[in-house]
């Protein structure tokens, strides 16, 4: 599997991260590199095995629908960039 | 109480359980241990770099209110004890980075469980200390804070992520510290700096207000200088919590009560995949002669295979990626942490806070995992890591029929120079691959020093069945009591003039 720049600048976009221009370049190439490392899992032999999502195969625990938690608006928004009368402001996002 | 203070009991190299015989005894009080460790900080931190933010004027009030509660009768577990936690539990009111420009600014607004148990066992908090960014690293070069120094020899690494910890107990910094491992992050540094650290079976400690890193693969632990000290810290730690949707409803025990069983019959596996190319000869030989003392002592070691390890680098590399990719989405400049100045739009918001944010390393991590999970590779990247994960757990789980514990070196070379793995990820993420198998199943490991190469220490890795981490420390300790490696200590760690405590001024 080779990656080249097109592809990375998919994937920054896809993961919101601006790309700097001047370390384009090497950044395709370490991850060239990594994914080259993480491309010896092809070889292993995995017919029929099941998946492991958790170490221990526990399951999701569910719990009563109680409210169990307070409200903290003031607390958690006194550590936000943006807030303004109870809300938190971002950039216009619809004209 | 104050008349009966012994002052020449309080030295550098006390260990937890000494703290606390000594504050139970009356010999010290919580404010004259904490003051001692602060003072230390202030003058010896500056060529570790160990701790990213010190506590000092909330940690002489705590030691002062647990000196009262002692007074009143009162005292829990770690009443007075100072410890520090790895900056990446929140702290309710102390700033927790996780070693990230991202997080620079955050000041949580409640506590991590991990940190609610101390707090309610009365533990005094020293500081938070440095890291890997968002703990991905081997080396603690990726903090934004600067790299953490190993106070064995500051030219060279103290391991990571959870370098700060590690330093900060080896240069008698704190006599404890919260660490957490997700694919050795525990065991490495703890090996490299000559500590003792323990990263408990998945879901034994909750990762409530831990900031993830890989879900699945997260486990917070303790590091100390011996195994009776990461006992004592585990009994604290390990904890059912409801608000960790993966923590392990279980019966914790006391993880003390193991340590003085003799070891005479002791089933230890050796996997020989351990053991080949890579492994540097000091090392191997500092692991064999701990294994011979081992022998000694009546276990009996058993040559084992471990067929699938080569696969967990690999496997690895797709899981931890792809799930920090996920994890780490949250971080968007809206609720809390960076924003970048005057965005554009919303979008522009995301890309630049993001690209301004994280470090190299992160940003790599997150386009390595938003590659595996993206449309068309998802099954032969992720699906067939998690594959490979079941065979690797299976290689343990077979081991474990034959065997009590497993045992090996905990990384494969002593701490190396800054840079010396310089631009090339992947010789840096082979730093674990003795340690990341683990994770991978969900089992825990430990590591205990046994040996130095050129003045380096070298780490012993310890690996348990599930929720056999009293086994573990067992073996750990005993190895303890007939050697003295965790005893020894880097050269230049003494304070300047008098080194017992600076009093309570």
């Amino acid at each position: 599997m080779t990656i080249e720049r097109a592809d990375i600048e998919k994937l920054a976009e896809l993961a919101r991260i601006e790309l700097n221009e001047a370390t384009i370049s090497e950044t395709t190439k370490s991850i060239a590199d990594v994914l080259a490392l993480v491309d010896q899992l092809q070889a292993a032999d995995t017919e029929g095995v099941e998946p492991m999502a958790h170490p221990t195969d526990a399951v999701q625990r569910l719990r009563a629908d109680e409210v169990t938690e307070t409200n903290h608006r003031e607390e958690f928004q006194a550590i936000a960039p943006a807030t303004e009368a109870g809300l938190y402001l971002v950039p216009k996002v619809i004209d | 109480m104050t008349d009966s203070i012994t002052k020449n009991t309080l030295t550098q190299s006390n260990t937890i359980a000494d703290i606390i015989a000594g504050l139970n005894a009356g010999d010290f009080t919580s404010v004259e241990i904490t003051q001692h460790y602060l003072n230390r900080i202030k003058q010896l931190d500056g060529n570790y770099n160990s701790y990213i933010t010190i506590n000092e004027k909330a940690a002489l009030a705590q030691a002062e209110a647990a000196d009262k509660r002692r007074a009143e009768g009162d005292a829990p577990a770690f009443c007075g004890v100072p410890i520090a936690h790895k900056d990446i539990f929140c702290t309710n009111g102390i700033r927790t980075s996780c070693g990230s420009k991202m997080l620079d600014n955050f000041v949580p607004p409640y506590n991590a469980t991990v940190v609610e148990n101390f707090a309610n066992a009365g533990a005094v908090i020293l500081g938070k200390t440095n890291m890997d960014e968002f703990a991905m690293g081997s080396s603690n070069e990726t903090s934004f804070y600067g790299p953490v120094k190993n106070p064995w020899d500051t030219n060279t690494v103290p391991g990571g992520s959870s370098g700060g910890s590690a330093a900060a107990v080896a240069a008698h910094l704190t006599p404890g510290a919260t660490a957490t491992d997700t694919g050795g992050s525990i065991r490495q540094p703890a090996a490299l700096c000559g500590i003792t650290g323990l990263k408990p079976t998945y879901g034994r400690v909750s990762r409530w207000g831990m900031i993830a890193f890989a879900s699945s693969l997260d486990q917070g632990g303790p590091m100390a200088r011996t195994a009776e000290d990461c006992a004592l810290m585990l009994n604290v730690m390990a904890s059912f919590d409801p608000k960790d949707s993966t923590s392990v409803d279980r019966e914790v025990p006391d993880y003390t009560a193991n340590l003085n069983q003799p070891l005479k019959g002791l089933k230890i596996g050796i996997p020989k995949e351990y053991f080949e190319e890579g492994l540097n000869p000091g090392t191997e030989q500092a692991v064999r002669n701990a294994l011979e003392e081992l022998e000694k002592q009546g276990a009996i070691l058993v040559s084992i295979s471990l067929p699938h390890s080569n696969l967990s680098v690999p496997a690895y590399y797709v899981i931890a990626p792809a799930e920090a990719s996920a994890n780490l989405s949250r971080f968007d400049g809206v609720r809390y942490g960076h924003r970048c100045d005057d965005p554009k739009d919303l979008r522009d918001m995301y890309m630049r806070t993001r690209a301004e944010g994280f470090g190299d390393e992160v940003k790599r991590r997150i386009l390595v995992g938003a590659y595996c999970l993206s449309a068309g590779y998802y099954d032969a990247y992720y699906r067939k890591a998690q594959q490979v994960r079941r065979l690797i757990k299976q290689d343990f789980v077979d081991a474990f029929e034959q065997v009590d514990l497993i045992m090996g070196p905990t990384s494969p070379s002593p701490a190396f120079e800054f840079g010396s793995k310089g631009d090339d990820p992947v010789a840096m993420y082979l730093e674990d691959i003795y340690t990341i198998a683990t994770n991978l199943a969900g089992l825990p490991g430990m590591s205990v020093p046994c040996g130095l190469v050129d003045n380096k220490p070298v780490g012993l890795q310890i690996i348990g069945n599930y929720f056999d981490e009293s086994r573990m420390l067992n073996a750990a300790h005993q190895f303890q009591q007939i050697t003295d490696w965790h005893q020894q200590a880097p050269a230049d760690i003494a304070l300047k003039g008098n080194d017992v405590a600076g009093g309570a001024e």
